[in-house]
């Protein structure tokens, strides 16, 4: 069974179709990306994936389940993590204390174990700080834990971020531009880290990126975008003969 | 019945104009900088102090000068008025928010300043000329005009027809003129206006004349109607004009007057079937249930969030 | 010892008031002093939450100080006083001192339930607009409270005297210094709990990046319910306290300016920061008091030197053009307040030997 499947999802804002019956099925390890021109609506539908808009028309299957109409916080605890294309973790708090707070859907206690600190709350904030620490470890993040991210270089940005996202234990991880802002010795350590990511984690992942290195070298299937709409899809050496792709990246030669 | 309804919706529309009035002044200002100015109801208190202060001095009550007829001196006292006011504006503009504008603080630091403003205007003025309420002195002889058992004032048209010229104007100001395109450009990208040469800062103090004067205005005509004035009038009324302004969608000028003018309505008939002590109540309710069901009012249209 | 440092400081402090205030070394006037600053420090680190840590800018925190006082006097006097409203006590007198703790829990609750008033718009609405429904909903209380004719309406409700009373017949403590000493420590010890365990570093979250908290898991609806009610809840505590103290209320009291004092407290503490918003709960209350005389010497001096004309008075209203003035000028010159977002235990770290610091 697909582990996400995206029916004939249609999303317009006021008369504008943002996304036009985008259909995927994602079977659970796969590597796949979404590429397509700036303005494709490729952000957009990862929005609607996860739960931050919702699509006029279509259906998203995770496990099988529906998961259309659920809030953004209800799609993450099903098992969809994502990053952003604009780095947004909380700037103002230690990288341990932002992957705390990623554990809210595995909070095992309510507010008033907190105001009596009980043994559930106790053992609860016991597990998620140490599960905090487990995932920095392994994304060798174990130093900057008690930094600011606001104090730390872009690229280790970055990769608290994907950390953060990993920490929910997702069993689909989105990577908006994980590459974006990179310089190309960090972009070949990313381009590591996500294949380490992919089999350590057991994780799928599915990303949106404009650097063809990344995409190329990970991802299985690739879907190309442009106006809303699919205009390809397949392997990467079919996509990069495609005169669909090139047509929507290079124009029109025929001008 | 019908009469005593035609005889509200009369009363309503007076009530409502100062409502629209003031309600324009806070529309302005947010529409411009995104900064709900918390100080604008008092510096409507302000405007009717300063047009009770310029009237007594017209009218010769302090002995400067010999007295000027009624008609004469609310001719003067309206631009005299508005002027001062709007320099009253300005200043606070000038050494309160320019400051923290010019830093670039988080915007909640300029909304407290704001509220604090208001609370000094209005604290300094009850320190410096005592809590006891000053009379406005009757400018132009009332006359009551009865038409099918409906009563007007010459006052009350006069307030009516104030309150829709404003409107007129400013709509005129920010859709049809160069600085009303400068207006509404800066509160689409404040950091970009500069860039195109732009005057950003005489444009923001353009904003704060109008918007002060404007209140000026309605300090002049609301303590001709109701010839009482003291330091705390304006600190409810402008609550009440700003929930007019927020149920209306504010930065929508057209929104800010229709709902002074709602607001103004809405009070008018709580008052004919309730306790007068119920208004203040019901008013405040009706924002609540308005913001909650529909957070940018009537007119207004939201800002997407782009992540 | 980490973990006893704090308590057995309490305890002394608690110690050393009752015994000063018992043998009278404390007068009356310094009891009431002592007094409003616990008030005053649960007021502060209440709102702190809301106005610190979500970011937000509730200004109508006395709305809900109101209610507590309102429901939790009405309570008391109507269990263990005879009063004209209710007529004889429905409970024996001799209760008061154990279930006064309850009726101080009641004001709170029914405090925190009307915060839902603020706390359900603010799913929706964020900043300049909350701020005004919480406006709205703190002229909503006082205007409810003032059209209830058989509470006193605008005139006040009293009658806490007769339970203080009570309590005093029972046994022979400034009961109410108790209160408000357990009260404060309550308060203080219920928010640190929350704002530092992983539920309430959700606030944080929500404050710098709503967006990335609601993706990141964090149920954001329910933590700003959560966050929203407590901060409402312990105002109506202090409420309940404040009332009790006085021995009467009046919806004239729960004014704007009662708001603004209390974001005075919490903007010069520093946002966010809760050990500044103790202290400066703790220093407003000495520069209002101060202020108070103050403003008597300032009269005579300025009369004495004719600076400003024999029929001009300076008086008490002058402290709320000062007061707005400080946070105008905190605004302009150091808008993180005294501590900004740290703690205590940030600023000197020697102080972590003493207690276990999490956060």
């Amino acid at each position: 069974m697909a582990l996400l499947d995206v029916k004939e999802m249609t999303q317009y804002f006021g008369g504008l179709c943002a996304v036009s019956e985008f259909s995927v099925s994602l079977e659970p390890g796969q590597m796949v990306a979404l590429i397509g021109p700036n303005g494709a609506g490729k952000t957009t539908v990862f929005n609607l994936i996860s739960g931050f808009y919702k699509p006029t028309r279509g259906d998203i299957l995770f496990k099988g389940e529906s998961i259309k109409g659920l809030k953004p916080h209800q799609v993450t605890g099903r098992g969809i993590a994502r990053t952003f294309q604009n780095i947004r973790l909380w700037f103002e708090m230690t990288v341990l204390d932002n992957i705390r707070i990623a554990q809210h859907h595995a909070l095992g206690y309510g507010l008033w174990d907190c105001f009596l600190r009980t043994p559930r709350y106790m053992q609860s904030e016991r597990a998620i700080e140490d599960h905090a620490m487990d995932v920095l470890t392994r994304l060798g993040l174990r130093e900057v834990a008690h930094e600011y991210p606001k104090n730390l270089p872009y690229g280790v940005q970055r990769m608290v971020e994907i950390a953060r996202a990993l920490s929910i234990r997702p069993a689909l991880l989105m990577l908006d531009e994980p590459a974006a802002g990179l310089n190309s010795s960090d972009v070949e350590g990313l381009i590591k880290l996500i294949g380490d990511i992919h089999k350590d984690f057991g994780l799928t992942v599915w990303m949106i990126e404009h650097q063809m290195d990344v995409v190329m070298t990970l991802c299985s299937w690739i879907k190309v975008i442009d106006f809303g709409a699919t205009i390809a899809e397949g392997g990467p050496a079919a996509i990069q003969n495609s005169p669909e792709v090139i047509k929507a990246y290079l124009g029109d030669d025929t001008i | 019945m019908l009469q005593s309804f035609l005889q509200n919706i009369l009363n309503a529309l007076q009530w409502g104009s100062f409502y629209s009035l003031i309600a324009l002044g806070y529309c302005l200002v947010y529409g411009v900088l995104l900064l709900i100015n918390f100080a604008h109801g008092d510096i409507f208190m302000v405007g009717a102090y300063i047009a009770f202060f310029v009237s007594m001095v017209l009218l010769g009550k302090y002995g400067a000068m010999a007295g000027l007829p009624g008609w004469l001196v609310l001719t003067l006292a309206v631009p005299l008025t508005m002027i001062l006011t709007a320099v009253v504006g300005v200043t606070l503009e000038r050494i309160a928010y320019r400051p923290l504008r010019r830093k670039g603080v988080n915007r909640l630091y300029v909304v407290i300043t704001a509220l604090m403003c208001g609370l000094i205007l209005e604290n300094g003025n009850l320190a410096l000329l005592g809590a006891s309420r000053k009379s406005f002195p009757t400018l132009i002889p009332v006359q009551v005009y009865t038409f099918f058992g409906i009563t007007v004032t010459n006052i009350k048209l006069m307030v009516i027809g104030v309150a829709f010229l404003s409107f007129l104007l400013l709509h005129f100001i920010v859709t049809r003129t160069k600085i009303g395109m400068a207006m509404r450009a800066i509160s689409y990208d404040r950091f970009a206006v500069p860039l195109m040469g732009i005057p950003a800062d005489t444009i923001i103090v353009f904003t704060f004349v109008l918007g002060s004067g404007f209140a000026g205005l309605a300090g002049l005509f609301f303590a001709m109607t109701y010839p009482v004035i003291d330091p705390y009038m304006g600190a409810l009324i402008g609550w009440k004009a700003f929930i007019a302004a927020v149920v209306g969608g504010i930065g929508s000028i057209p929104g800010a007057f229709a709902g002074g003018f709602l607001l103004g309505f809405v009070e008018i008939m709580v008052v004919a079937f309730f306790p007068s002590t119920f208004r203040d109540l019901i008013a405040f309710s009706i924002l609540l249930l308005i913001l909650s069901i529909r957070p940018t009012g009537l007119f207004g249209v939201a800002r997407r969030t782009k992540i | 010892m980490k973990r006893l440092t704090v308590p057995a400081l309490l305890a002394a402090i608690f110690a050393v008031l009752l015994w000063a205030t018992m043998t009278g070394v404390l007068n009356a006037y310094w009891q009431s002093v002592i007094m409003f600053m616990g008030v005053n420090v649960i007021l502060a680190t209440s709102l702190n939450i809301i106005n610190g840590n979500m970011g937000e800018f509730s200004c109508g925190h006395a709305g809900f100080m109101a209610v507590g006082a309102y429901v939790s006097s009405l309570l008391s006097v109507a269990l263990f006083a005879k009063s004209a409203v209710f007529g004889d006590p429905l409970l024996s007198p001799d209760l008061a001192v154990w279930l006064f703790p309850l009726v101080l829990l009641a004001g709170s609750l029914a405090a925190s339930v009307v915060g839902l008033l603020v706390a359900i718009p603010s799913f929706k609405t964020r900043g300049d607009y909350l701020a005004i429904i919480t406006i709205a909903a703190s002229y909503i209380v006082k205007s409810t409270i003032e059209n209830i004719g058989v509470i006193g309406g605008a005139r006040g409700f009293m009658g806490m005297t007769g339970v203080m009373n009570a309590m005093n017949d029972t046994a022979k403590l400034p009961w109410i210094l108790i209160w408000v000493f357990l009260g404060t420590v309550f308060s203080v010890c219920v928010i640190r709990r929350f704002i530092y365990s992983t539920f309430g570093k959700g606030v944080d979250a929500i404050c710098q990046d709503e967006i990335a908290a609601e993706i990141m898991s964090v149920n954001t609806d329910r933590v700003k319910l959560v966050a929203f009610m407590v901060s409402c809840g312990l105002a109506g505590l202090a409420g309940g306290l404040f009332a009790h103290i006085l021995g009467y209320v009046n919806p004239g009291t729960f004014t704007i300016l009662k708001s603004t004092e209390i974001m005075v407290m919490v903007y010069l503490g520093g946002m966010g920061s809760l050990s500044g918003s103790v202290l400066a709960a703790i220093l407003m209350t000495l520069l209002i008091e101060y202020l108070r005389d103050a403003f008597g010497f300032i009269n005579t001096f300025l009369h004495y030197i004719s600076v400003i004309p024999d029929s001009y008075e300076v008086t008490q209203v002058w402290k709320w053009v000062l007061i707005p003035l400080l946070l105008v000028l905190l605004m302009q010159f150091r808008p993180e307040g005294i501590m900004g977002r740290r703690e205590l235990a940030d600023v000197f770290p020697g102080l972590r030997k003493f207690y276990k610091f999490k956060g």
